[in-house]
């Protein structure tokens, strides 16, 4: 008995002693909301101790007062005013001070200008940026499925940095290259963060918003159909890229997918939507804005293939579901691009999952979308 | 000290140290001068030794070191030779199957064929340690239940890294050697086939293996519950009246209205413990082979219950709203 609790005693001190040598465990009590049917496990999971520093975490500055329409255009009096031009002079400075404020807030407007002609394009950093306020423009006049009302500003990913601190470089090669005798890896079985220290390929980005590459890998039909050839291999690819989206956004599986069925649409949550408008986004920005500018960084910006950093969810989401919490700062920027309002109402409409709270249930009428017949009879 | 409270044994069970019984003509000697080992006698039988190599046990070592070689080299290689990292990252390593685009033609040796060696000598090693326990049941004249059971999880084992894998045409579909990475193609499997969790087979396996748990606890409750009673001469008391294992039948015909004897119960635990890899087996061989989606399967055949929708819809299906994207 007495060599049975020393045994039990050493055991447990043993693993408290593991869990406190090694990173990544929460101590309880750990906080969850319900947010899908009853008996599906679909809760969001937070720590409060930690909620706490990430929400700290996101400042939002204020804006200084929007100054008038009117007057003589940035394109009447300044030179190679390429994309602002239309804007008035007053909102072009209060831009050009915000971006400042946004981007470079030590090195000022050299970081981006020659100050003895503040119109040439001479510096790499203009050029950049000029194609950044496109691409800002772009997401909210076109990517409203995804960003919703809130819009972005340049501000959503760099939050004082030069460079957003959260973005991708394409893989080095020679994580999935064939070389030597042994001790190929196929790009995976590292204990890599961008995929939550699984052992899940390291660069789940390259092939999927970068790429096009088939992120839907379940069969979508119950027996094989001879075209549903998704490997094993592939859906490893899938799951990791689902992990990073998980990290990026500081949420569950649950939070989208219904996990007995990843797949299937109509049991998902309307979150799952706006994330695939999300991945369709960080493609294209990737594609249309991103990359072409590798040609213009300087070496050290560039990553192991020759390509500058690229966009993925962290970018902007930086572990909150929604970005600097879902507070929108493009109202107080209109030249940044109008995020549409015409379709959205769906999405929101949908948030009103049925959640059937009471634990109760016995009494009380569960709350059900549809009844199938199947499901009556059993009652 | 309450003595069902201790971990070990009541008894030291010493008899005079001695080698067995005469081997069949043609066997190869026993190894090692037998000692006695006070701590094993808390957990077990005090003796340790003579052990019987042979020729099937020396080759099962062998193949199954090459096999363990094969992997460990090639996990030490993924991390560049650093000793350092090779500890630090074990868990994480792999040897990888090849990818799929070589199905099953043999592929380049740091492609996946390393992985093809080292499935092919651990299969040898499984099945000569196979050969070696089911031989030495004969030499001792015992029936080879325990050879049957340990073929239950090699038809398991071989399903996932051999049967399944030609039945769908490429290598690619098994699984890699390595601590995480075969967890990670674990859950890919599952989620790749619509969720396991809706497949009969592995319902039937779950439900044995947890079968098997319960009856493991039922069986080692009940024989040292009665162990005062000389519970541990099992079979020859199970006729006798007042005997441990009447007592325990009693117990269990009062509790549950029906009890296993002696020489069931043993039955029972050994059926139960072979059924897990053999329904395993076939689920995993159905999965992909014969159906695609199991959560799907499922609630074609009234097996899933259906959840209110949600009302959410494939973006994919309908036109891009937000723009001119």
């Amino acid at each position: 008995m007495k060599i049975a609790a020393w045994l039990f005693g050493v055991i447990f001190a043993a693993l408290t002693a593991f869990m406190l040598l090694t990173a990544g465990w929460e101590r309880p009590p750990i906080d969850s909301q319900q947010t899908g049917y009853r008996g599906t496990g679909m809760v969001d999971v937070i720590n409060p101790r930690m909620e706490a520093e990430l929400q700290s975490a996101q400042v939002v500055p204020e804006p200084t007062p929007l100054p008038p329409a009117a007057g003589p255009t940035a394109g009447d009096i300044y030179q190679n005013v390429q994309v602002l031009d239309d804007l008035s002079i007053a909102r072009f400075t209060r831009l050009m001070q915000a971006i400042t404020e946004w981007v470079s807030p030590e090195q000022g407007c050299a970081y981006c200008h020659n100050l003895n002609n503040l119109a040439e394009d001479s510096v790499y950093t203009k050029v950049v940026a000029r194609r950044m306020l496109q691409m800002t423009q772009n997401i909210n006049n076109e990517w409203g499925d995804h960003v919703q009302q809130t819009g972005v500003t340049c501000y959503t990913c760099h939050r004082g940095e030069n460079v957003p601190q959260y973005g991708w470089f394409n893989s080095d090669p020679a994580a999935k290259a064939v070389g030597g005798m042994a001790g190929w890896r196929n790009g995976q079985n590292r204990a890599s963060p961008e995929v939550g220290l699984t052992s899940l390929p390291e660069d789940p980005y390259t092939s999927y918003i970068d790429g096009d590459e088939d992120i839907r890998v379940i069969g979508s039909t119950a027996l094989p159909d001879g075209d549903s050839r998704a490997t094993i291999q592939s859906t490893e690819g899938t799951y990791a890229l689902m992990i990073h989206m998980s990290e990026a956004l500081g949420v569950n599986c649950t939070y989208c997918h219904n996990s007995r069925g990843f797949s299937v649409w109509n049991e998902s949550t309307p979150q799952r939507a706006m994330s695939w408008y999300g991945l369709e986004m960080a493609r294209t920005l990737n594609n249309d804005y991103v990359s072409p500018l590798s040609e213009v960084l300087p070496a050290h910006r560039l990553g192991p293939t020759g390509q500058g950093l690229k966009i993925n969810c962290t970018t902007c989401h930086q572990g909150v579901n929604k970005p600097l919490n879902g507070v929108s700062m493009v109202d107080g920027f209109p030249s940044l691009g109008k995020p549409s309002s015409n379709e959205t109402e769906s999405v929101a409409e949908l948030s009103e999952v049925p959640v059937d709270n009471s634990s109760a249930a016995a009494g009380a009428q569960p709350v059900r979308g549809q009844v199938s017949s199947r499901d009556s009879a059993l009652e | 000290m309450a003595e069902y409270q201790n971990i070990f044994t009541r008894a030291q069970v010493r008899f005079p140290l001695h080698d067995g019984v005469p081997l069949p003509a043609g066997n190869e000697a026993r190894i090692g001068k037998p000692v006695f080992a006070y701590w094993l006698g808390r957990i077990g039988d005090a003796q340790l030794g003579p052990i019987y190599l042979g020729w099937y046990g020396f080759a099962a070592l062998l193949s199954g070191f090459i096999a363990i070689e094969i992997i460990g080299l090639n996990m030490w290689a993924s991390v560049g030779w650093d000793p350092i990292e090779f500890v630090r990252q074990l868990p994480w390593l792999a040897l990888e199957p090849p990818p799929a685009e070589y199905g099953l033609s043999l592929p380049p040796l740091n492609e996946g064929g390393w992985w093809l060696l080292a499935g092919f000598f651990l299969t040898l090693s499984i099945f000569l340690w196979w050969m070696r326990i089911y031989t030495r049941a004969r030499a001792l004249g015992l029936g080879t239940h325990v050879a049957w059971a340990f073929a239950a999880a090699i038809w398991l084992y071989l399903v996932l890294g051999f049967i399944r894998p030609i039945a769908m045409g490429s290598w690619s579909e098994a699984v890699p050697f390595g601590i995480f990475p075969h967890l990670d193609w674990t859950a890919a499997f599952s989620i790749r086939y619509g969720n396991l969790f809706y497949n009969p087979f592995h319902m039937l396996s779950i439900a044995f293996l947890y079968g098997s748990v319960l009856l493991f606890a039922m069986h080692g409750g009940t024989v040292m519950a009665t162990a005062r009673y000389g519970s541990e001469r099992e079979v020859e008391q199970a006729w006798d009246r007042g005997t441990a294992y009447e007592r325990s039948g009693l117990f269990w015909r009062w509790t549950m209205g029906f009890c296993a004897n002696a020489e069931s119960i043993h039955r029972w635990a050994w059926w139960f413990a072979v059924l897990v890899p053999l329904t395993g087996g076939i689920g995993i061989l159905l999965t992909g082979t014969v159906v695609d989606n199991w959560y799907l399967w499922g609630m074609k055949h009234g097996l899933v219950p259906p959840y209110p929708e949600t009302g959410v819809a494939d973006p994919a299906a309908m036109p891009m709203q937000g723009g001119s994207q």
